[in-house]
């Protein structure tokens, strides 16, 4: 299925990725890594680590409904995978960038500008296998 | 005050990523299927948000301390291991296969999608396998 090729906007979401990024660490001096933040609210240590990650991650899924307000339309996702590839892929999501450490926020955004010599593998690793991974579901097993 | 900050730091990140488009998981795999329906979108997204962090962060580490107390927690190992490779390598395969990645899914909530609940329930169950598996520490560190 074919996607519109937005650079603009895309461009645009990215300055606030970054500055989302740049905020957290003014203010509270840690990375914005959503696999990091997920798995502190996932496994809460203590209440004041898991409060700050709950109201982010609060502020995070509220993002829709404010533009929603503002505009008065609901940002649309297309979901062209099936409910058992969603469920399998988030496991391995899950299991993976708990074992790597990161995910494409944590590695691809806040270790990548702070030339991160673990991200800088990290990044190009996860970009190829899931190149990879796409062109043999779409390509070669014909999904 | 924090959380109230937190909430809103997570806010302008989860904007970015709505208006970004990584939160489309038909754009995501698009990104990645270069040899089918490509879609460049997504390069965008990270050259934006990596020229406000790569700048962003070094303004702020001016600062000796965040606005809210404690300090700057920037993961500093470089060690390059198997757990860093696999797991990456590991990570960027579930992405292909769903086409979404936690800090995209968390915002993509606040669409009402019931995919979304599935993946991200779906992650939380790898994070969880994989401390069951690896019997190490929880990555509560990201990058």
């Amino acid at each position: 299925m074919e996607t519109l090729f937005t650079p603009f906007a895309s461009f645009g979401g990215g300055l606030l990725i970054g500055l989302g990024a740049v905020l957290l660490m003014l203010g509270l001096g840690r990375i914005l890594g959503a696999t990091g933040i997920m798995s502190g609210l996932v496994f809460a240590e203590s209440g004041s680590e898991f409060s700050w990650r709950a109201a982010m991650v609060l502020g995070m899924i509220l993002a829709p409904g404010v533009i929603f307000a503002v505009t008065g339309s609901m940002p649309q996702i297309t979901v062209p995978v099936n409910p058992l590839m969603i469920a399998v892929g988030g496991v391995i999501v899950g299991f993976g960038a708990s074992l790597g450490s990161g995910c494409t926020s944590g590695h691809g955004v806040c270790g990548l500008s702070r030339l991160s010599v673990r991200s800088l593998v990290a990044v190009p690793t996860f970009m190829a296998t899931a190149a990879l991974t796409v062109f043999l579901i779409r390509h070669v097993f014909g999904g | 005050m924090k959380h109230i900050y937190a909430l809103l730091t997570g806010l302008v990140f989860g904007i970015g990523i709505a208006l970004s488009g990584m939160m489309d998981p038909a754009k995501v795999l698009n990104f990645f299927d270069v040899a089918g329906t490509w879609d460049p979108s997504l390069a965008f997204v990270m050259g934006g948000a990596l020229v406000v962090t790569f700048i962003g962060y070094r303004l702020v580490w001016r600062r000796d301390a965040p606005l809210f107390g404690g300090r700057f927690q920037v993961p500093n190992s470089s060690a390059i291991d198997a757990k860093l490779v696999g797991g990456s390598a590991i990570f960027g395969i579930g992405w292909g296969i769903a086409g979404f990645c936690p800090g995209a899914a968390i915002p993509a909530l606040g669409t009402g999608r019931w995919e979304v609940a599935l993946f991200l329930g779906a992650v939380a169950v790898g994070f969880i396998l994989r401390r069951l598996l690896t019997q190490s520490q929880p990555s509560a560190k990201t990058a």
